[in-house]
C-alpha cells in the first residue's frame, strides 16, 4: 500500500454503484435523435395498417362493404371479423378471463371500436381507404352509467356471453355484471359500524382517465413464411407475455415467435395488454408474407386503448369520538367498459384495491367490488396505478379527511393517531396484506416540519376569517396525503398473469476482460434501467457501471420476465439482478481463493476485490478474477463467470410517503393555483437519487393533471368526449407546479438490497393530496365532498352552490 | 394527386424530392429523409414532439405541408451536434440535469429550447416555462427540463452553471 | 391524422391568387399560416380540393404607420407582431393579446389575417379588432373594399368575405397616448381557446372615462362587440358599481357554447369577470 493506492471511497466512487446520481446511458442516444422507437422501423416491402372504427357506441352491424376500399390502388387487403373467424381470432382472450373483440362481429359495443383493418402500401393510402369502407348500423340504446347497467331493463351489452352466468371470477348477478369480489370480515365490520360512536359515509368517484404516453401504441409484425417464424416489434411493457400470448393465439411455437420491444416512448400501463392493432398486423403479415406496421393516432389511443380508474367507491369509516378508527367498509362499483380487459393478476379482479386500509391500524374491514359492463372502451388498470392502488389510496385518504372534518380534529393529527406503529411491522392488515416495513410517524413529522404545517394552518384560519369579512376572494387549502402503496407483484403463489407466475429474472455474464452484459425480464419505458441495473451490478460485483451493458426487451435473449408496470422492476428484477450477481461473486470468491492459495473463508470482500483477512495487500480484483475464470480455475470448476436468477418475491413491497400541498382558489373563476407541493417518499434503498427525483416529478405532474381537470367522458348517448389533446388535460410547463422532494429510508427487510420501487408512488399519493387541498379549502363552508376532477368550472359551481357569488 | 418537387436544406444538406402536396413535413422528414429523430405525439398540433427549426423559427412540422417548406432551411435534432460529434450544450444539459426519461419529447424539446435561447439568451425560469409551453412531456414534470435549459444557457454564455437554491 | 388529397398552388401575386380563387370556386381554400386550416384538414372535416398558398405573395407582410393608423399586412405572424416596436409603442394591447394565443411555435406561423378571417369564434384577434374598430381590406374579383371588423362576423365560420376575396391588410386607428387597455383571457391552460376573454380600450381625462370599447371572445358563435357594456363606463370614474354594470351588460349579450371548458352559464359569468378584470387593468394603465 502506498500513497497512490486509491482509498475505499475512491474505488467505490469509480463504480457509480448504489446510491450514485449516475448520469443516464439512455440519454446519449435520445438527445441525439437516435432512439429506436417502433415507428422508426422501416423494413423492405413493409405495408401499413389502419382501422375503420365505429361511429356508434352500441349498434348491430348490418353490413360491411369493403369493395371500394379494396379497389383503391395501393390497398392490399381489408380484414373484417369474417376473415378472422376461421382462425378463431375475431375475439381474443383478455388478462381478466374475458374475451375482447379484435374486429367487431355482429355488433359494436363502444364508439371507435375496430370494425375493419386496412392494409395498404403507405399510411396515406390506408387513411384514404378507411374513408371508403361502408358500414351499415342498426343503432341500439347505449349504457354509459354504471349504476344503470344493472337495471332490470338495461340493454344487453354482451350477447356473446349472455347465457354464461358463471364468470371467471364467480357468479354474475346480471347480464351486464362481470364479477363480485369480496375480502375481509363482513360480519365483524358490520358489527363495528352498528356500535360506533362516529361514522362517515361518502361516495368517492375516481373518474375515467387515460395514461396517454407521448408515443401511442404501435407494432411491426413480420412473418417469415420460409422459416415459419414471426417477429413482432412493438410497444410492449411485457414482451415475454406478449410472446406467449401470440404463440397461443397463432399456433406458432413459442421459440419461433420473436418479440422485441425497442425504445418505448412512455408506457404508464397503457402498453401492457394486447390490442386489436397488434393482432390484425400479425394476421395481415402472416397472410401477406410481408411486414405490416400499425401505428395508432392520438384519438384512437385515448378513446380505445386501456383507460384507467372509473371506480365509484362508497367508503365508510367507523371511529371513536376521539378519533380512533375502528373499521372500514367499502363498496366499489367498477365500470369496466365493454370487455373485462383489466390488466390485473389473475386472482385479483379488483387489483390490489384491498390496500384501502392504507397506512392506518384498522382492526376490521370489508371490501366488496362489483364490476359491470358499459358501452365504453375497456381497460381499467393502467396509469401508474399499481393495480387499483391509486383508487384505494384515494378512498382512504379522502375518508380520513372527512372523518377529521366530522370530528373537528386536524387531519394530520388524526393520521398520526392511527398510523401503524414501527413495532407492528411486518404488519398484517385487516384485508390480508403483510406490510414489510415502515416508519410513518417519522416521515410525517419530517414533512410537517419542512412545510411548516402549524404555521400553514394558522395562515389558513386567518384567511378564512378574511374571506368571511369580504377582504379576499381566495380560499386557501392545505392538502395532506399519507399513502402506503403495494408494489412489486409478486409472489407466484398468488400473482400470475394468464397463469405465468409473476417472478422476474436477470442473467449476467462477465467477459474475460472484465466487462459485463446483463439482461432482465423487465422493459423500461423511460425508467432508466440501462443505468440503474448496472448500478446494482456495480456495487455487487465491484465492476464499474460503465463497464456493464444492460439489455431488455428482446425475448430471444432476455430471460423470461413479466415486464415493467406497477413499479415491479426494482422489487422483482432488481432483486434477481442482485441475486444473480451474488451467485457470480460466490464463484468469484472461490476462484480468488484458488488464485491466492488460501481458503475462501480467509477472504473478505472490499468494494471491488477480495482480500485476505489480515493481509490486505494480497488481493484479487473482480477484473483479475474474470480473466482467471476463463483459464485458471480450481479443479472441477467449470469455466466462465455468469449466472441467471429467477426471483420469486416472498412478498410485495410497501413504499410510503407524506405529501403536502398548499393551494389558493379564486372563487370567482374557480381557478386553483398550487402554491407549494412537498413530497416525502420512502422507497427503501435508493439506487439512483437523481432518477428517483425524476420519477417523483413525473408522477406528481400526472397526479396534478388527473386531480385538476383530466377526464375521458361519455355523453348520455355514449359519444366519447375529450379524446384529443384539445380537451384531455395535459399540463404544460406553465401550469405544472414546482415540486419539492425529500425522503426517508426504511429498507424492505425481504429484498436483497432493501429497495421497494418508487415509480407509481407519486401518482398514488399525489392525486389525493391535490384533491384533499381543494376539499380542504371549501371544508370550512360545509361544502361536503367535492368530486374530481377539479376544473375551474366545477369549483366555480361549488362556490356558486354555496352562495359565494352573491 | 400528381407529385410536386420540393427543395430544402436540412441540417446543412441540400435535398430534393418529389412529394404529394398533402404530405406533412413531419412524414417527409421521417419517412422520405430517414430523419426519425423528430416524433409524432398527437393529431391536434398540441404536443410539440414534432418541433423543428425552420428559417430561424420553431415550427410544428406536423402542421405544415412539405410543399410549404420549399426553399426552407431546416434543422432537426440530428443536426444539433457538431460535425466532429461534439454535443450541443443543450444535448449535454439535458443529460447532466436529467431532463429526459423516455426520450420521446426530447428532440422537439431541444429544438424548441435551441430557438428559445436564440430569442432570449438568458431566460428566467418563468420565461423558460412559457418558452416551452408548446411542448408536452409526460415523464419529467418539466422541472429538470428547465434546469437542462438553464445549464445550456449558462454554457453558451460562458458562465458557470449554478443550480438555483430550492 | 392524414389529410385528403388536394392540388397545391403558390401564386406570386395577389392578382394571380384572386384569379385562382375565382377559377376554382368553392373547391379552393386560401392558405395563410395553415395552423387553423391544416389541423381541420387532418381530421378531414375540411377537404378542400385546392389550396392557394398566400406565402409567395410579397407585400402582404409588414407593420407600418400610416398617419393616424397602423396598417398590418394580413400575412404578418403573431410572432412578428409581438416583436414589433411600432406596435409596442402605439398599440400595446396587440402584443398582450398575441402572447395569449396558442403557443410559441404556433405564434411563429399563425397570421393576423388567418386569425381574423376564418370565422372561428374561438380566435382572439377578432374581438380585439372589433374593440379597436379595425378595418379589414379585402381584394377580390370586383376590386378592393374595406369592411369594419364590427360588421364582418355573421356566424360561426361565416364572415362577410366572399370566396373570391383575400384579406390583405388590417387598418387600426391609433389610440391616444396614455390610453388604458387590457386583454383578459381565462383559459384552462396555455394553448387553449378562451373560456371567455375580454378586450378593453378606454381613454380618460380628469379622472373620468371619456371613451370605452369592449370586445368579447368565444362566448357566442361570433366575437361580440359589447356596446352597452362600454357605454356603462363612459362618463364614470370607473368605480366598482360602474364596472359591475358593464360586466352585467356584457354577460347579457353572450350565448356561450357548453363544452369541456364549462357549461354556458359558467362561461357567461366568466365573460363578466373578464370584463371586470380587464377594465381594472385598463383603468390602472390609464392612470385613473
Amino acid at each position: 500500500m502506498n500513497d497512490m493506492t486509491p482509498t475505499q471511497a475512491e474505488r467505490a466512487g469509480k463504480l457509480e454503484g448504489l446510491g450514485c446520481k449516475r448520469k443516464r446511458i439512455e440519454d446519449i442516444r435520445f438527445t441525439q435523435g437516435r432512439g429506436n422507437y417502433v415507428d422508426d422501423l422501416k423494413l423492405p416491402g413493409m405495408l401499413f395498417g389502419d382501422f375503420v372504427r365505429s361511429s356508434h357506441p352500441h349498434a348491430r352491424i348490418k353490413s360491411v362493404d369493403t369493395s371500394k376500399a379494396l379497389a383503391l390502388p395501393g390497398v392490399r387487403a381489408v380484414l373484417t371479423a369474417a376473415d378472422l373467424k376461421p382462425l378463431n381470432l375475431h375475439y381474443m382472450p383478455t388478462l381478466a378471463g374475458d374475451v375482447a373483440a379484435v374486429l367487431a362481429d355482429e355488433k359494436v359495443l363502444f364508439q371507435n371500436q375496430e370494425i375493419a383493418f386496412i392494409v395498404a402500401e403507405d399510411r396515406y393510402i390506408a387513411a384514404d381507404a378507411v374513408e371508403l369502407v361502408e358500414v351499415e348500423y342498426e343503432p341500439l340504446p347505449a349504457v354509459v352509467d354504471p349504476f344503470q347497467a344493472m337495471a332490470p331493463d338495461a340493454p344487453i351489452l354482451r350477447e356473446d356471453i349472455k347465457d354464461k352466468m358463471d364468470g371467471p371470477h364467480g357468479k354474475r348477478k346480471h347480464y351486464n355484471h362481470i364479477f363480485n369480489w369480496q375480502v375481509g370480515d363482513k360480519d365483524g365490520t358490520d358489527t363495528a359500524f352498528e356500535t360506533a360512536e362516529v361514522k362517515t359515509k361518502d361516495l368517492f368517484v375516481y373518474q375515467r382517465v387515460h395514461p396517454s404516453p407521448l408515443e401511442t401504441c404501435q407494432c411491426v409484425a413480420s412473418m417469415d413464411k420460409i422459416k415459419g417464424e414471426l417477429t413482432v416489434w412493438g410497444t410492449f411493457q411485457a414482451p415475454h407475455v406478449v410472446r406467449t400470448v401470440v404463440s397461443l393465439l397463432s399456433g406458432i411455437a413459442e421459440h419461433k415467435v420473436h418479440v422485441i420491444s425497442p425504445d418505448i416512448g412512455g408506457g404508464f400501463g397503457n402498453k401492457v395488454g394486447v390490442y386489436p392493432g397488434y393482432v390484425c398486423a400479425i394476421v395481415a403479415s402472416i397472410v401477406l408474407g410481408v411486414p405490416v406496421k400499425w401505428v395508432e393516432d392520438r384519438m384512437e389511443n385515448l378513446s380505445t386503448t386501456s383507460f384507467a380508474r372509473d371506480y365509484h367507491m362508497t367508503t365508510e369509516l367507523a371511529a371513536t369520538k376521539d378519533g380512533r378508527i375502528l373499521a372500514m367498509r367499502v363498496h366499489v362499483l367498477a365500470d369496466h367498459g365493454a370487455f373485462d380487459a383489466c390488466a390485473d393478476p389473475t386472482k385479483w379482479p379488483a387489483g390490489f384495491m384491498s390496500i384501502c386500509t392504507g397506512s392506518y391500524d384498522i382492526p376490521v374491514a370489508h371490501l366488496e367490488v362489483d364490476g359491470v359492463y358499459t358501452n365504453k372502451a375497456s381497460g381499467g388498470v393502467a396509469y401508474r396505478c399499481s393495480f387499483r392502488v391509486t383508487e384505494a389510496a384515494y378512498a382512504i385518504e379522502r375518508a380520513v379527511e372527512r372523518l377529521a372534518e366530522k370530528l373537528g380534529i386536524d387531519s394530520a393529527e388524526l393520521r398520526m393517531k392511527n398510523f401503524i406503529k414501527p413495532e407492528q411491522f411486518p404488519y398484517r392488515s385487516a384485508l390480508g396484506w403483510e406490510y414489510d416495513s415502515g416508519n410513518y410517524q417519522v416521515a410525517m413529522q419530517k414533512a410537517m416540519d419542512v412545510v411548516g404545517y402549524s404555521a400553514l394552518r394558522s395562515e389558513q384560519k386567518a384567511k378564512q376569517e378574511a374571506f368571511r369579512r369580504g377582504e379576499t376572494r381566495e380560499l386557501m387549502g392545505i392538502g395532506v396525503s399519507f399513502f402506503t402503496e403495494i408494489v412489486g407483484a409478486g409472489p407466484t403463489r398468488n400473482c400470475d398473469i394468464l397463469g405465468v407466475g409473476m417472478f422476474d429474472s436477470a442473467e449476467i455474464r462477465v467477459h474475460p476482460t472484465g466487462s459485463v452484459v446483463a439482461r432482465m425480464g423487465t422493459k423500461s419505458q423511460g425508467q432508466g434501467h440501462e443505468t440503474t441495473y448496472a448500478q446494482i451490478i456495480a456495487t455487487e460485483l465491484g465492476i464499474p457501471a460503465e463497464q456493464v451493458t444492460v439489455e431488455e426487451g428482446n425475448t430471444d435473449t432476455a430471460p423470461y420476465g413479466l415486464g415493467t408496470y406497477g413499479s415491479r422492476s426494482t422489487p422483482v428484477a432488481g432483486a434477481a439482478t442482485a441475486m444473480a450477481a451474488r451467485k457470480i461473486r460466490a464463484k468469484a470468491q472461490m476462484i480468488a481463493a484458488h488464485l491466492l492459495e488460501v481458503s475462501e473463508y480467509d477472504l473478505e470482500w472490499d468494494v471491488d476485490r477480495f482480500k485476505v483477512k489480515g493481509l490486505p495487500e494480497k488481493s484479487k480484483t473482480m477484473k483479475e478474477i474474470a480473466w482467471a475464470a476463463h483459464n485458471n480455475l480450481p479443479a472441477g470448476m467449470e469455466p466462465g463467470l455468469e449466472a441467471v436468477d429467477y426471483y420469486d418475491p416472498p412478498n410485495m413491497t410497501y413504499p410510503f410517503g407524506a405529501y403536502f400541498c398548499v393551494m389558493d382558489i379564486d372563487v370567482d373563476t374557480g381557478v386553483a393555483k398550487t402554491r407549494r407541493f412537498y413530497a416525502l417518499d420512502d422507497c427503501g434503498t435508493r439506487i439512483n437519487p437523481m432518477i428517483i427525483e425524476g420519477q417523483v416529478h413525473g408522477g406528481l405532474t400526472e397526479a396534478f393533471a388527473v386531480a385538476m381537470g383530466q377526464e375521458i367522458r361519455y355523453d348520455p348517448q355514449g359519444n366519447v368526449m375529450g379524446a384529443s389533446f384539445m380537451d384531455f388535460f395535459l399540463p404544460t410547463a406553465v401550469e405544472t407546479p414546482k415540486w419539492e422532494t425529500g425522503f426517508t429510508v426504511t429498507p424492505s427487510p425481504h429484498h436483497p438490497i432493501g429497495a421497494k420501487g418508487v415509480g407509481e408512488s407519486p401518482h398514488v399519493g399525489g392525486v389525493p393530496c391535490f384533491s384533499n387541498a381543494v376539499n380542504d379549502a371549501f371544508a370550512f363552508l360545509d361544502a361536503g365532498h367535492i368530486q374530481m376532477p377539479h376544473d375551474g368550472w366545477r369549483l366555480w359551481t361549488v362556490a356558486d352552490r354555496l352562495g359565494l357569488h352573491a | 394527386m400528381p407529385k410536386v418537387q420540393v427543395k430544402m436544406t436540412i441540417n446543412k444538406r441540400e435535398v430534393e424530392a418529389m412529394v404529394e402536396p398533402r404530405m406533412l413535413l413531419i412524414h417527409f422528414l421521417r419517412e422520405q429523409m430517414g430523419l426519425t429523430g423528430t416524433h409524432i405525439g398527437c393529431d391536434t398540433s398540441h404536443c410539440g414532439a414534432c418541433t423543428v427549426d425552420l428559417n430561424e423559427m420553431s415550427v410544428k412540422s406536423c402542421t405544415l405541408f412539405a410543399v410549404q417548406a420549399n426553399g426552407a432551411r431546416i434543422t432537426t435534432i440530428e443536426g444539433m451536434a457538431a460535425p466532429d460529434g461534439a454535443l450541443h450544450p443543450l444535448q449535454e444539459g439535458f443529460r447532466q440535469m436529467h431532463g429526459l426519461q423516455c426520450g420521446y419529447c426530447t428532440p422537439g424539446m431541444i429544438m424548441r429550447a435551441h430557438r428559445l435561447l436564440q430569442e432570449n439568451p438568458n431566460p428566467t425560469e418563468a420565461e423558460i416555462r412559457i418558452g416551452i409551453s408548446g411542448n408536452l412531456c409526460r415523464c419529467t414534470g418539466y422541472q429538470n427540463i428547465v434546469k437542462s435549459i438553464q445549464y445550456a444557457a449558462a454554457k453558451i454564455n460562458g458562465m458557470p452553471y449554478q443550480e438555483a437554491a430550492e | 391524422m392524414i389529410p385528403g388529397s388536394f392540388e397545391y398552388h403558390r401564386p406570386v401575386s395577389l392578382q394571380d391568387a384572386i384569379a385562382l380563387l375565382v377559377q376554382l370556386g368553392d373547391d379552393a381554400s386560401p392558405l395563410a399560416g395553415g395552423h387553423s386550416l391544416i389541423p381541420v384538414m387532418k381530421t378531414r372535416l375540411a377537404t378542400p380540393e385546392h389550396l392557394v398558398d398566400l406565402a409567395g405573395i410579397s407585400g402582404l407582410k409588414g407593420i407600418r404607420r400610416q398617419q393616424d393608423h397602423i396598417v398590418i399586412g394580413a400575412m404578418t405572424t403573431q410572432s412578428d407582431m409581438i416583436a414589433s416596436p411600432v406596435l409596442a409603442e402605439t398599440l400595446p394591447i396587440i402584443r398582450e393579446t398575441s402572447l395569449l394565443i396558442a403557443d410559441p411555435q404556433i405564434r411563429y406561423v399563425g397570421t393576423l389575417g388567418g386569425n381574423v378571417a376564418n370565422g372561428d369564434p374561438g380566435n382572439d384577434m377578432p374581438a380585439l379588432m372589433m374593440c379597436l374598430d379595425a378595418e379589414y381590406r379585402l381584394a377580390g374579383k370586383n376590386g378592393e373594399r374595406s369592411i369594419r371588423a364590427r360588421e364582418f362576423y355573421l356566424g360561426a365560420y361565416d364572415t362577410a368575405r366572399r370566396n373570391d376575396e383575400i384579406l390583405t391588410e388590417v387598418r387600426i386607428p391609433i389610440p391616444p397616448e396614455g390610453h388604458g387597455y387590457a386583454y383578459e383571457k381565462l383559459k384552462r391552460k396555455v394553448g387553449d381557446y378562451a373560456v371567455a376573454a375580454a378586450a378593453v380600450m378606454l381613454t380618460a381625462s380628469n379622472g373620468t372615462c371619456r371613451t370605452a370599447s369592449i370586445g368579447l371572445t368565444n362566448v357566442a358563435d361570433t366575437p361580440l362587440f359589447a356596446e352597452e357594456a362600454a357605454r356603462a363606463l363612459v362618463g364614470t370614474r370607473l368605480e366598482p358599481a360602474a364596472i359591475a354594470n358593464a360586466a352585467k351588460a356584457a354577460e347579457g349579450i353572450t350565448n356561450p357554447a357548453s363544452d369541456g371548458r364549462g357549461p354556458s352559464e359558467y362561461r357567461r359569468k366568466m365573460a363578466g369577470v373578464m370584463v371586470r378584470r380587464a377594465v381594472e387593468r385598463a383603468k390602472a394603465r390609464a392612470g385613473m
